[in-house]
């Protein structure tokens, strides 16, 4: 296949932040949780910063790690999807496809990153955020399993304009919601099949690991961090 | 033999003790009929609010994906082992006492059966798209994914719940003849004279039944075990800590077994006393039973402890954490009632001869019953609470539409069984008929 995407993330730059966060409810059209629901871990986020801490109190440092869907190439939650639902596409995207799912929970118990989300309810947004949507990204019913998608609207859009201009698609023309947000410039997006890309330079150097890389899902998002 | 075996009483007589319970209904039943109705009619409101609303009126959140529908679920199919299984093997070893028991037995399967076998849907997030899972392509002409341990599922518990339909049918055709040519209204003649097939008892179809009975015992043997493995593999395919166990399809079928005849126990009790049955299901076949029980319950300690120790011995720090909430932390008090439940009730009253009677298997069944929902709970909950990341770990408390719907599933099933006490005779009457027993050949 042409492409297979890839993220960077580097965890010495990221500052906690949480604009991936934000920015990502905005693209993805993410349900908006109310205080109860959130209390109970009903909320939303694709993209989530984890708290790290090291040390004992007062000497505490706090590190921070965004963790979002892996797009693992080996990823455990696809063969246990009795429908399909869940699936590898052509360029290495864990797709899940929300007509498909029927809500079996299979996916989601089976992620060890627990990046999967459900929605219990039909969503909801709080006037006038309805107002905002984002029309190139479906909204999901009550009843269906969902996850980030590497903002795989995005990944079409510019496959679509650079295919009008005539050009090959170019290292940094794809850019998630998440990584265009990020003020640190922590995260970077882009084709692990070109060697050249920023993206597969970072994979390749010696500060890449990969989250739960023992358990052999072999997942797609490196994460940047100064080997002690 | 005992003094009291039914096998030696006149067959005159058993007939018309066992065709009795058939007509009229006490004030009893009909209070407990009503009792189970509301019950599960409030179940049964409470499935359709969740429809409406979602499954937000649950207690789940994330990480915890399955809660009470699951443990029901297993629980319900682990029930159903008691029935065709012991039932099958009793009757390929051709133990007499069996005859009173198996017909009790073979109608649990599928009662639970069909209980259980409700917990996939119960459970979908898009409930009405259920048959979504079923093997044949959609109109894209795509396959289910039979990579999947649910498809495995879905396949083998409706192999089994028509296997276990059609055991315990096979037997009941004669006794369906009978009842074909009693004093009855005409409505049930009718029923069940199309109901027998035309069963009229010759030797063409004496042989053909019995053969019958004998392939579908021995199938049902591999199907049964078959099932709650892959029931096990639901679970231990999935790389959750202390899920992904190659203990879990033997773990799993012994505790399906050792459920089965605790709920076997104590139907057969009550049948006994609803139904006035005292020298029909004696003393002798509460021994037995308990004597089965009692093995199960060793085999279920020595399962039990080989799953926890290998764990706890290997110390990985993802599995610790899910044995730690169970032994020591939120989940020890459900753990420890489990383990006293399962393994120190029917060890003292069942293992200490002169404490075992009827009564004493009774209160260990029941205690069992109550061990073995509360071991499906420990083995699906504390994992999912404690996920591999600690920073998702999170806590469950069922709602009361989670507890309706599993209150209403034990009333479904004093429901389905009270009719069906009333719609056939609950010992199978001609096996004691003086006529070539099939068994003997």
């Amino acid at each position: 296949m042409e492409h297979r995407w890839g993220m960077a993330i580097d965890l010495d730059r990221c500052t906690g932040c949480e604009a991936c966060v934000v920015a990502c409810h905005a693209e993805n059209n993410l349900p908006v949780s109310t205080p109860e629901q959130a209390a109970v871990g009903r909320a939303v986020h694709w993209i989530r910063v984890d708290r790290y801490y090291e040390g004992t109190f007062p000497d505490i440092q706090v590190k921070y790690r965004p963790v979002l869907c892996q797009q693992c190439d080996e990823a455990p939650c696809e063969p246990v999807c009795p429908v399909y639902a869940t699936y590898h596409n052509p360029e290495g995207l864990n797709v899940q496809v929300y007509n498909r799912c029927v809500g079996t929970f299979y996916c989601a118990n089976n992620c060890p990153y627990t990046v999967r989300f459900f929605n219990w309810f039909a969503p909801e947004w709080p006037e006038p955020l309805q107002l905002q949507h984002n029309p190139d990204v479906a909204i999901r019913p009550s009843g269906v399993m969902e996850k980030c998608t590497f903002c795989i609207q995005r990944v079409k859009r510019a496959k679509e304009d650079a295919a009008e201009d005539g050009r090959k698609l170019a290292d940094g023309d794809v850019k998630p919601a998440c990584v265009q947000s990020c003020p640190a410039e922590a995260m970077v997006f882009g084709d692990l099949n070109d060697p050249n890309s920023r993206v597969s330079q970072l994979a390749e150097s010696g500060r890449a690991t990969r989250f739960l890389e023992e358990l052999g899902t072999k997942p797609k998002v490196f994460y940047l961090e100064k080997v002690k | 033999m005992m003094a009291t075996a039914p096998e030696l009483l006149p067959y005159e007589r058993i007939r018309e003790d066992l065709f009795r319970p058939l007509s009229g209904v006490s004030r009893r039943y009909v209070l407990a009929t009503i009792a189970a109705f509301i019950v599960g009619a409030a179940g049964l409101l409470a499935w359709c609010y969740q429809l409406y609303r979602g499954m937000g009126v649950t207690g789940l959140h994330r990480p915890i994906f399955w809660g009470f529908y699951l443990v029901d679920f297993v629980f319900w199919i682990g029930i159903s082992h008691a029935g065709t299984l012991i039932s099958a093997i009793l009757r390929l070893t051709n133990a007499t006492w069996r005859k009173p028991v198996t017909r009790a037995a073979e109608a649990i399967t599928v009662f639970a059966l069909m209980i259980g076998g409700m917990f996939p849907i119960i459970h979908l997030g898009r409930a009405w798209l259920f048959f979504w899972l079923f093997p044949y392509p959609n109109s894209r002409l795509l396959w289910p994914n039979f990579r999947s341990p649910l498809l495995w599922d879905v396949t083998a518990i409706s192999t089994y719940l028509t296997g276990s339909i059609i055991y315990l049918y096979l037997p009941l055709i004669p006794d369906l003849a009978q009842l074909a040519e009693q004093h009855i209204s005409p409505f049930r003649r009718k029923l069940y004279r199309v109901l027998s097939l035309g069963w009229v008892g010759n030797d063409r179809q004496w042989h053909a039944l019995e053969r019958a009975m004998k392939l579908s015992a021995c199938s049902i043997l591999a199907v049964a075990i078959s099932v709650h493995t892959v029931v096990a593999w639901d679970f231990a395919m999935s790389i959750a800590p202390m899920w992904h166990s190659t203990i879990f399809g033997p773990y799993f079928v012994s505790g399906a077994i050792f459920s089965g005849i605790a709920a076997l126990i104590l139907v057969m009790a009550s049948l006994r006393k609803l139904l006035g049955l005292e020298s029909y299901l004696t003393q002798h076949h509460f021994n037995q039973l308990s004597k089965l029980l009692l093995l199960m319950s060793l085999l279920w300690v020595y399962f039990t402890f080989a799953e926890n120790l290998t764990v706890w011995y290997g110390n990985d720090p993802s599995e610790m954490a899910v044995f730690g909430a169970r032994t020591r932390a939120a989940y020890a008090p459900i753990f420890w009632t489990m383990v006293f439940l399962n393994s120190i009730v029917p060890l003292v009253l069942l293992g200490i001869h002169r404490l075992r009677s009827i009564r004493t298997a009774c209160i260990a069944s029941a205690c069992v019953v109550v061990g073995m929902w509360l071991e499906r709970f420990i083995i699906i909950v504390p994992t999912l609470t404690n996920p591999r990341l600690n920073a998702a770990t999170s806590s469950y408390f069922p709602t009361w539409v989670e507890i309706a719907i599993t209150a209403a599933t034990f009333a479904a099933m004093v429901m389905l069984y009270m009719v069906f006490g009333k719609t056939v005779p609950i010992i199978a009457v001609w096996e004691f008929k003086p006529h070539p027993d099939p068994d003997e050949d």
